[in-house]
């Protein structure tokens, strides 16, 4: 038999779980929120064309709109300054195989709890390396929080000094993708920085760091709890947008059970 | 004297509501001056350039001279009541519906006599003002008021049949995060508002105004977000039948013009809320206040644009903000007709540079909140529907007449004064 018949065989039968990683696409779901003269985020937003009306009278459509960045999205390496001159550094340029991977998962939601401001560190990912292994190249890595539990103005946190959640320091990034060569970071939150994230050297590191590599970035991902520590697969193709930074997508892991 | 308004009883919902009817429209081309002084609260008639004979009704040709040069002019409104008649029934269905109904005529002091609507405080062959004020056609029409305040003299049905008094109403403010929310919302309840929702776009934000708005009676604050269509069909699927005033302070400003940006971001997101925001809660929202324009004393009464005064003539340092409320001001012209068979009056409120982050860098004067919260008060009092709030609106609009063209010139000087 060969693998693919095995695994499509393995899925039907239950042994391999397909897991949403997503959020719903909705109006109200938080977007990124810069310092209101700068470029903002555009929401998510429908417009119905025809719902089996005068308008068009068989079919039901809408027009959409959003921001690259809007939802449970991917970024690619153009999105930042770093990653500009990065080759094939755009969604339409990234090579497919980059779309499917094997991912693990550091779990954080125990830190998260007391600390909204938790940072993953070197040390966390090394104590989580003596347990699992090490963390094998070219994996995505995503960080646990089960932020995306959070609902309404807890999800960005924003106060006076700006949202607070949990994201890695600078030394984790390089740690990743320096020494351990990942292929992307995910998380659960806004973005894949911390929300104080601005006030690291260099200031928001996951970007800066991933993206001069040429690495990928996942965030507002969902449904962290139910991927094992190792061992998933991650399916993550962005829309091929020309030149896009970045894209809304559908988010799967298969796991076997 | 006129007896108080109590606050209506829950409606009988065994009860058919009334469908709206409307007093008679149509007037000459020389009449309609009367129906935009009326528009913006002013006794306005004609006076003959060449004899200075004060002309009424409105015409073509001086009634002494002949001479077709009859310029409208601010006219003192005081004058006597001469006879007076209560009309017990009509073959108009509006005034039938609405009888008695008092008339009377009163000989102006500036000269004419004219056949009017008349106060029921007015005592027989007393001295009276007489007000200019739009009816639910839209039309400029006459009262006689008393010369003295009265005791809720407001009150009076022919009076409040000619305002959008926002007395025993039920209030809809559309925008929670715009920094005149709660002064808006707090005059509204002084000014009797029973109840007063406010929307608040994206709860997933703090609103620092919040506690200030819920500390005010009858606020209760809803989900609404003006650009986002779903979001305003379910508020008015919620609301849409209570709402007898609504009022739009939903507003999105950057500073800079076309050149000045190098995107059409920002303008996306100005057109978003301030045009294509009005319609969508003109779609959403209009239908039902429009179905019940007859629906006894907490009848749908008034919609109320905030729009900037750059809407009539393009400010060069809100130039792409200046366009998007040209199109609400140019759309809201459009609602008028919509919602004229309805009677429900469009009314805008034409605001200068207000006192906010984004008018920073201007000099004063700028419009305060409470300023504006008095201006749409007053004009919801008078049933207005131009209403110029604040000096810079207000020379803007007089300049604007004067001169358009002049005008623009003198908003389009590219930084050489």
């Amino acid at each position: 038999m060969s693998t693919l018949t095995d695994l499509t065989l393995r899925m039907a039968s239950g042994e391999v779980e397909v897991v949403d990683l997503t959020h719903t696409l909705d109006p109200d779901f938080p977007v990124i929120i810069l310092p209101p003269e700068f470029g903002q985020c555009a929401r998510f937003r429908m417009e119905e064309i025809s719902a089996y009306d005068h308008r068009g009278p068989a079919w039901k459509w809408h027009n959409i709109s959003m921001s690259e960045h809007t939802g449970t999205h991917f970024d690619a390496p153009s999105h930042w300054i770093s990653g500009r001159d990065v080759p094939n550094g755009a969604v339409d340029e990234i090579p497919t195989e980059q779309l499917i991977g094997p991912v693990v998962v550091i779990d954080c939601s125990e830190g998260t709890t007391e600390d909204e401001d938790f940072e993953l560190t070197p040390a966390l990912i090394e104590a989580w390396e003596a347990e699992h292994g090490r963390i094998p190249a070219n994996s995505w890595v995503l960080m646990r929080t089960d932020w995306s539990k959070r609902r309404g103005a807890a999800y960005l946190n924003m106060r006076e000094d700006g949202p607070h959640s949990p994201g890695p320091t600078p030394e984790a990034m390089r740690l990743l993708v320096e020494e351990r060569d990942i292929r992307g970071f995910g998380t659960e939150t806004v973005g894949t920085d911390a929300g104080q994230g601005a006030h690291y050297t260099p200031p928001y590191p996951a970007h800066y760091i991933l993206h001069g590599a040429g690495k990928l970035g996942l965030q507002c991902l969902a449904n962290l709890d139910k991927l094992p520590p190792t061992g998933a697969v991650l399916i993550a193709p962005p829309l091929k947008i020309r030149n896009g930074t970045g894209s809304p997508l559908r988010v799967l892991a298969l796991v076997e059970k | 004297m006129t007896t108080p308004l109590t606050p209506p009883p829950k409606k009988n919902p065994l009860k058919r509501s009334l469908t709206p009817t409307s007093p008679p429209g149509v007037r000459s081309r020389a009449t309609l001056g009367l129906t935009a002084a009326a528009a913006e609260g002013r006794f306005m008639l004609q006076t003959c350039a060449e004899c200075s004979t004060v002309q009424y009704p409105p015409r073509d040709a001086c009634c002494e001279c002949l001479s077709v040069d009859l310029p409208w002019n601010d006219i003192s409104p005081t004058g006597t009541l001469l006879a007076e008649s209560t009309v017990r029934t009509s073959t108009n269905l509006y005034f039938r519906e609405r009888a008695p109904w008092r008339l009377g005529s009163v000989h102006l002091d500036a000269g004419p006599t004219i056949i009017c609507h008349v106060h029921g405080d007015v005592a027989p062959k007393s001295r009276v003002i007489l007000s200019n004020r739009l009816d639910r056609s839209g039309q400029g029409v006459m009262i006689a008021l008393p010369e003295q305040r009265t005791p809720d003299m407001e009150d009076d049905p022919e009076l409040r049949a000619m305002s959008s008094d926002p007395k025993h109403r039920r209030v809809l403010i559309t925008d929670a995060r715009n920094p005149n929310a709660p002064t808006l919302a707090r005059a509204l309840h002084d000014a009797g508002a029973t109840m007063i929702f406010v929307g608040e776009s994206e709860t997933w934000l703090p609103n620092p105004q919040r506690d200030a708005l819920s500390a005010i009676p009858g606020v209760e604050i809803m989900a609404l977000d003006v650009t986002n269509t779903t979001s305003v069909k379910e508020l008015a699927g919620e609301i849409g039948g209570k709402v007898d005033i609504l009022i739009n302070n939903a507003r999105f400003v950057r500073p800079g013009g076309a050149m000045a940006r190098g995107d059409v971001a920002f303008a996306q997101n100005e057109m978003d809320v301030n045009y294509f925001g009005l319609m969508r809660l003109a779609q959403a929202f209009g239908p039902g206040m429009c179905a019940r324009t007859a629906d006894g004393v907490n009848s749908a009464v008034a919609w109320i644009n905030i729009l900037s005064a750059y809407a009539l003539v393009n400010s060069a340092d809100y130039g792409c903000f200046s366009a998007s409320n040209a199109a609400a001001f140019s759309l809201s012209q459009n609602l008028r007709n919509d919602f004229r068979a309805a009677g429900l009056r469009v009314m805008n409120v034409f605001v200068g540079p207000t006192e906010d982050d984004w008018h920073q860098e201007l000099p004063p004067p700028k419009v305060l909140p409470p300023t504006l919260a008095r201006s749409v008060v007053q004009g919801l009092r008078h049933g207005l529907e131009d209403v110029y709030c604040g000096d810079v609106a207000k020379d803007m609009i007089e300049r604007f007449r004067a001169g358009p063209k002049i005008l623009e010139r003198e908003m389009t000087t590219g930084g050489q004064g």
